[in-house]
């Protein structure tokens, strides 16, 4: 007697949605046991990380916080990836959409205007998009593959971010601080709930997702991404151009990431600084998996995801664990969720020796 | 005296199931020594499922095999070959790279020294005219050379039961004849031969028994000397076979789709360039292109079909306007639809709804979507209109492409593209692995299309179809068209012989070119 793996005839609908929920309570049983034997308080980490923020009322506005940047990431990757585009490279395109947005805002700190706002938020998502057309331009040109160039791309980012904070720039008043001057009142992203620290960014974060959500179910450009991902000599044959639908998917992913990026500048942060990056666009990863590459599954996700962020940092304070033990919960979800994913197209069946064709 | 001599191969009631699906159901039949016996069945009967059990890769869930008499199990292939029965599949299993001598060493269940081993196969290549060079490198024979490989593997092993899996599938009319006459001198002396096709003028000319397979069922062993190809044909399919109606003394309009001295090279590493091809399709006619597989006919679609623009903007036109250069959607636009051979991942997306695949190629001829936005009502009325002529069975619009059985997705697909009424379309093999019904169907709607002014280019390996659908027929070879002729006076030789190209046959196709 042994155990096969066999091809369902259809994947199992019922599957493809709890899968999601199956690989987060997997991670919660093994997360206590790995974190017991590890000689922390297993269960009180879970406890902290995955029920703390949400039972406690005060922590909500921490998740909205988180999960704004997750979601609107996750959302551009998720069409990237659906595409059979494989962007890995967000959290570049975050950071250069976070520079550019703060160049136009270093050059308008001192005048005032509605336009501010908007015009630092297209140089955000103008910044993402120009820095993930690079992998684009080496992938149709050259033929190289987008997952190592957006990846490489990702670290420099980071040390063009050190470069500006060292030098152009450095606000004349940092008193030698790495960091931008402080956003004015016209370039600060306006809070929407009264005494709490939800600012524009949640519902714009949700607006993306809608949006999203309408393209892919009601545009050619959705059907595209689609066909094109899923059966590339099919979208040859009805007339789109796999070239065209790798640069859209980049820039796309790109820009939404560096929205995000410069969003999460003019909103929580307030300027640019030396740990600007948080590494929301290597998170966002695990939230484009786990929402299904769905618009609205990415919401549920991106929301999932900033509860174990919150609850880390809970953990830290309460019981000592150390921040890296939320970034093996996270990468366990993941792990966990493409692993359920082979059960919703395979089941596991039993073969007696000798039965099995030679 | 005939009872006493025991059948070579019997099976009782043999029944198999897969999830879904009742492949055999209760099959009993024999097959006598040296007798010639064809499994007749459509695409999905179970004759592959059966046979895979009789050489051991299966076992039935029921039923028993007796061989000469014998209750057998068939454990695994190996079993098979030692109890004598060898297989030839469809599909070879020979590595390109390595010669001939190789390829049959690597095939044999123990080690036989190089110098026996070649001595054997020239004896065996002698005793059968079987021409074959043992140091040639695979990569450079003809597909009917490397069925002679598989042939002399199996022979080798001096069978007395040779399974023959749809065998004539890619050979020339005349790489047929050559292979029936080594059939029928193997039956000669003794070995039985199961015969699987479901090309009936084949069964008829080499075949002593039939068996035919519908649904899993026997349905009938009969003679095929006696019956008639329609007959077997009905008991095949379980219903009467549709006539096909070509409208008489049809006359055609101007020249409508021309091709002219249309090149590119080779898409992939074992991919055929097509050189300097070129012919003209009138409205209204049915022009056939023939050839062995893999001699540039799906380089020639993509061509023609836009999915590989070409840069002599020249070498394709419509109507004496120029779209060499135009992908498939700007193609459609301009009247030029066309159906690929591989209808999963290709023609269709398995995955998808039909609706979302009419969007795949309609959406423009039909507004299926405008300025950018998609329109699901027109999508999906669209698709049941053609669910409907062409009598598609699915559960309805939202049913997935994958989900169709092949006769009746091609159905659909062809469908999709007829009734977008395009000017030109371009089909190639439009009735592979369908079943007859479904076939009958097919060739009556593109008799239709052409009736209505269409040009119409068929790319087809099936002659026969060629021969009973087009008006014109021109052979591909090596990526090159021969000239055009007129189907009336069309002589099979010569297009055999066109077929083989400079393969196996050279000297012959010199002949006719001189």
């Amino acid at each position: 007697m042994r155990w096969r793996l066999e091809k369902r005839q259809e994947p199992s609908k019922l599957l493809q949605v709890l899968a999601p929920v199956g690989a987060v309570l997997l991670t919660v049983v093994l997360g206590a046991i790995i974190f017991t034997l590890l000689g922390y308080d297993g269960v009180g980490a879970v406890r902290e990380i995955f029920l703390t923020p949400l039972i406690t009322s005060y922590k909500w506005q921490d998740l909205a916080v988180k999960a704004a940047p997750l979601i609107i990431i996750a959302v551009g990757l998720s069409i990237s990836y659906r595409a059979n585009v494989w962007n890995i490279g967000a959290e570049g395109q975050y950071i250069v959409g976070a520079i550019a947005g703060t160049g136009v805002g270093i050059l308008t700190n001192s005048m005032t205007g509605w336009w501010i706002m908007p015009l630092m938020m297209l140089a955000g998502m103008a910044g993402g998009a120009a820095y993930a057309s690079v992998p684009a331009f080496l992938r149709v040109r050259f033929k190289v593959n987008e997952i190592l160039t957006t990846l490489m791309l990702s670290y420099a980012s980071v040390y063009l971010l050190n470069y500006l904070l060292a030098c152009p720039y450095k606000s004349p008043t940092s008193m030698g601080q790495p960091q931008t001057v402080m956003f004015s009142a016209d370039q600060s992203l306006p809070y929407i709930i009264p005494g709490t620290i939800v600012q524009l960014n949640a519902p714009i974060a949700i607006v993306v997702a809608l949006i999203a959500w309408l393209v892919f179910s009601r545009f050619v450009f959705g059907f595209q991404i689609r066909v094109v991902g899923t059966a590339p000599h099919a979208a040859r044959y009805g007339g789109f151009s796999a070239d065209r639908t790798i640069w859209l998917a980049l820039l796309i992913s790109g820009a939404l990431a560096g929205f995000a990026g410069v969003l999460e500048a003019m909103g929580p942060v307030g300027r640019l600084i030396l740990q600007f990056p948080a590494n929301y666009g290597f998170t966002a990863i695990i939230v484009a998996f786990l929402g299904r590459l769905h618009p609205l599954g990415v919401v549920l996700a991106g929301l999932a995801v900033a509860v174990t962020a919150v609850g880390g940092e809970v953990a830290q304070i309460t019981i000592g664990l150390p921040f890296a033990a939320v970034g093996i919960f996270q990468a366990m979800m993941l792990f966990l969720l493409l692993g359920s994913d082979i059960l919703v197209r395979y089941r596991f069946r039993s073969v007696r020796h000798g039965s099995v064709a030679a | 005296m005939e009872s006493s001599v025991p059948q070579r191969l019997e099976l009782r009631g043999i029944t198999k199931s897969f999830p879904g699906v009742l492949a055999n159901d209760h099959v009993s039949f024999s097959v006598a020594p040296g007798e010639i016996h064809a499994l007749l069945g459509e695409n999905g009967a179970g004759k592959s499922t059966l046979v895979k059990m009789i050489y051991g890769i299966m076992q039935p869930d029921e039923g028993e095999i007796r061989w000469n008499g014998q209750p057998v199990v068939i454990a695994n292939p190996k079993a098979a070959r030692r109890l004598g029965i060898g297989m030839v599949f469809q599909h070879f299993s020979l590595f390109e790279a390595l010669t001939v001598l190789e390829n049959i060493a690597l095939g044999l269940d123990m080690s036989v020294p190089q110098r026996e081993l070649e001595s054997r196969i020239r004896d065996i290549m002698q005793a059968y005219g079987l021409k074959l060079e043992p140091h040639r490198i695979v990569s450079t024979l003809s597909v009917g050379e490397r069925q002679r490989i598989e042939i002399v593997r199996a022979l080798l092993l001096d069978p007395s039961l040779l399974i023959m899996d749809e065998p004539t599938s890619v050979l020339t009319p005349q790489e047929v004849e050559q292979l029936f006459v080594v059939l029928r001198q193997l039956a000669k002396e003794g070995c039985s031969i199961l015969y699987i096709s479901h090309k009936l003028n084949e069964i008829k000319a080499l075949c002593d028994t039939a068996t035919i397979l519908r649904g899993g069922r026997l349905v009938d062993t009969c003679d095929p000397r006696v019956e008639t190809s329609r007959s077997m044909a009905e008991k095949m399919i379980g219903s009467s076979l549709k006539t096909i109606v070509k409208p008489e003394g049809r006359t055609f309009g101007a020249e409508k789709f021309v091709v002219k001295g249309l090149s590119m090279p080779a898409l992939g590493h074992f991919d055929i360039p097509l050189r300097d091809i070129s012919f003209s399709v009138r409205a209204g006619e049915i022009f056939g292109i023939a050839g062995v597989a893999g001699n540039g006919q799906n380089a020639l679609l993509l061509a023609l079909s836009g999915e590989e623009p070409v840069a002599d903007a020249a070498a394709i036109t419509i109507d004496g306007e120029p779209l060499g250069t135009l992908d498939a959607k700007s193609r459609r636009l301009k009247g030029l639809a066309s159906v690929p051979e591989e209808r999963n991942g290709h023609a269709a997306v398995p995955d998808f709804s039909l609706s979302d695949n009419s969007v795949l190629t309609a959406r423009d001829r039909r507004r299926l979507a405008v300025s950018g936005i998609l329109r699901p009502g027109a999508a999906r009325k669209y698709t049941g209109e053609v669910i409907k002529a062409f009598a598609v069975k699915a559960t309805g619009t939202e049913a997935t492409a994958g989900s169709l059985s092949g006769g009746n997705l091609q159905k659909y697909i062809m469908g999709r593209e007829i009734l977008q009424r395009p000017g030109v379309l371009v089909v190639n093999q439009p009735t592979w692995g369908v079943d007859a019904g479904a076939a009958a169907a097919i060739h009556q709607e593109l008799i239709d299309l052409a009736a209505a002014g269409s040009a119409i280019v068929v790319i087809s390996q099936d002659l026969d179809e060629l021969l009973s659908l087009c008006d014109t027929l021109a052979v591909i070879n090596e990526g090159r068209l021969s000239r055009s002729m007129q189907v009336g006076e069309a002589d099979i030789e010569e297009i055999g012989l066109l077929m083989g190209g400079i393969h196996g046959e050279g000297e012959a196709v010199h002949a006719v070119e001189a």
